[in-house]
């Protein structure tokens, strides 16, 4: 549970709109102005995997036999047939039934 | 601002005209990719109200933030108390998810870039990748209407912001997620997208660095510090992929 400050709340939904705002728009502004360079493609392409990567890590440890199972079934319906839909479903699905047999 | 026939006075480009059938053929381009949004826009519906939102709150948040990864990673490291620094580290957060945009915004001056700044500037807050991709095909092919784009990016705007509400619904009705591995499904869908932006080790050192750092940070430090080392580490990480 979060804290229960609609103020706090909304004064950071408002700071993270204008900041995804921002990254929408400066690209745009700053091309001709700024050169980006194959090094910084590299980053900014590599950002959103070391993101998500760096989110899911500590799960994969900490979380257990059921959540490794589940998640490594997630991974496994995402190789063979490539639909995340199905992939995510198949997986809390697998953490369900996990759920169930080892309460 | 600029005339059309500035650009390129050898070949004048027809000016943008803004239609309803590029903005439509946006709306239609984007459709693949709804399934994947509607499954992640519940898996977030879903993890704001364990997290306690409101439902009004979920939505108000798909509706102006409107990127995804942002918003899961932020209520999920969710702040015990909102001070000043935890607040300077959430914009951080959000700016460093946030920042391929700024190339990917880059790669639309052409489509963009002769049209108005009261037009091009709005729409740019509908950018999203799926809207971006079609975009840049549809600009390969011939296509000039900056409308495409704009109609690509509200077609996953509704999507997004009204999909949080059964993921919300079913999060909310549960009286433990684990019944239902809803718990998981946010891991999950990182999983799933891990999945489809692994390219192969020698071309995936950020993902592979980025999880590596995150999780010597977690066992060093704990707290919320592997988000953003495994994020910074990754991403330099990135620069010795193979192209």
């Amino acid at each position: 549970m979060i804290e229960k400050d609609a103020f706090g709340f909304l004064l950071v939904i408002a700071l993270m709109t204008l900041v995804v705002y921002v990254t929408r728009i400066v690209g745009y502004w700053l091309i001709g102005r700024l050169v980006i360079g194959p090094r910084l493609r590299r980053i900014l392409e590599a950002l959103p995997g070391a993101v998500i990567a760096a989110t899911v890590a500590p799960t994969l440890v900490h979380g257990g036999m059921r959540s490794l199972v589940a998640l490594a079934a997630t991974a496994l319906v995402m190789i063979l047939i490539r639909k995340d839909f199905l992939a995510v479903f198949t997986g809390a699905a697998v953490a369900a039934a996990m759920f169930a047999v080892f309460p | 601002m600029n005339p059309p026939e500035a650009d390129s006075p050898a070949h004048p480009k027809p000016a943008p005209c803004w239609t309803w059938a590029a903005f439509r053929q946006g709306a239609l381009s984007v459709v693949p990719f709804c399934p994947g949004l509607v499954a992640f826009a519940m898996a977030y519906g879903t993890l704001a109200a364990r997290k306690g939102l409101t439902l009004a709150e979920t939505v108000l948040m798909s509706a102006t933030v409107m990127s995804g990864v942002a918003q899961m990673v932020v209520l999920d490291s969710w702040p015990q108390t909102l001070t000043a620094g935890a607040i300077a580290g959430i914009v951080a957060l959000t700016a460093l998810i946030n920042a391929r945009y700024i190339m990917i915004g880059a790669t639309l001056r052409p489509l963009l870039g002769s049209s108005p700044g009261y037009k091009s500037y709005p729409t740019l807050f509908f950018l999203v990748e799926p809207a971006w991709l079609t975009s840049l095909r549809y600009y390969d092919k011939g296509g000039r209407d900056p409308a495409f784009m704009l109609g690509g990016g509200v077609m996953m705007y509704i999507v997004w912001s009204t999909m949080s509400v059964p993921g919300y619904l079913a999060g909310a009705a549960v009286a433990d997620p684990r019944q239902f591995g809803i718990d998981l499904m946010m891991p999950a869908f990182f999983v799933a997208m891990l999945v489809s932006l692994w390219r192969g080790p020698r071309k995936s050192f950020g993902i592979i660095v980025g999880a590596g750092a995150a999780l010597l940070t977690e066992f060093v430090l704990g707290g919320h510090w592997y988000l953003i080392v495994g994020a910074i580490a990754g991403s330099l990480a990135g620069v010795f992929n193979d192209d």
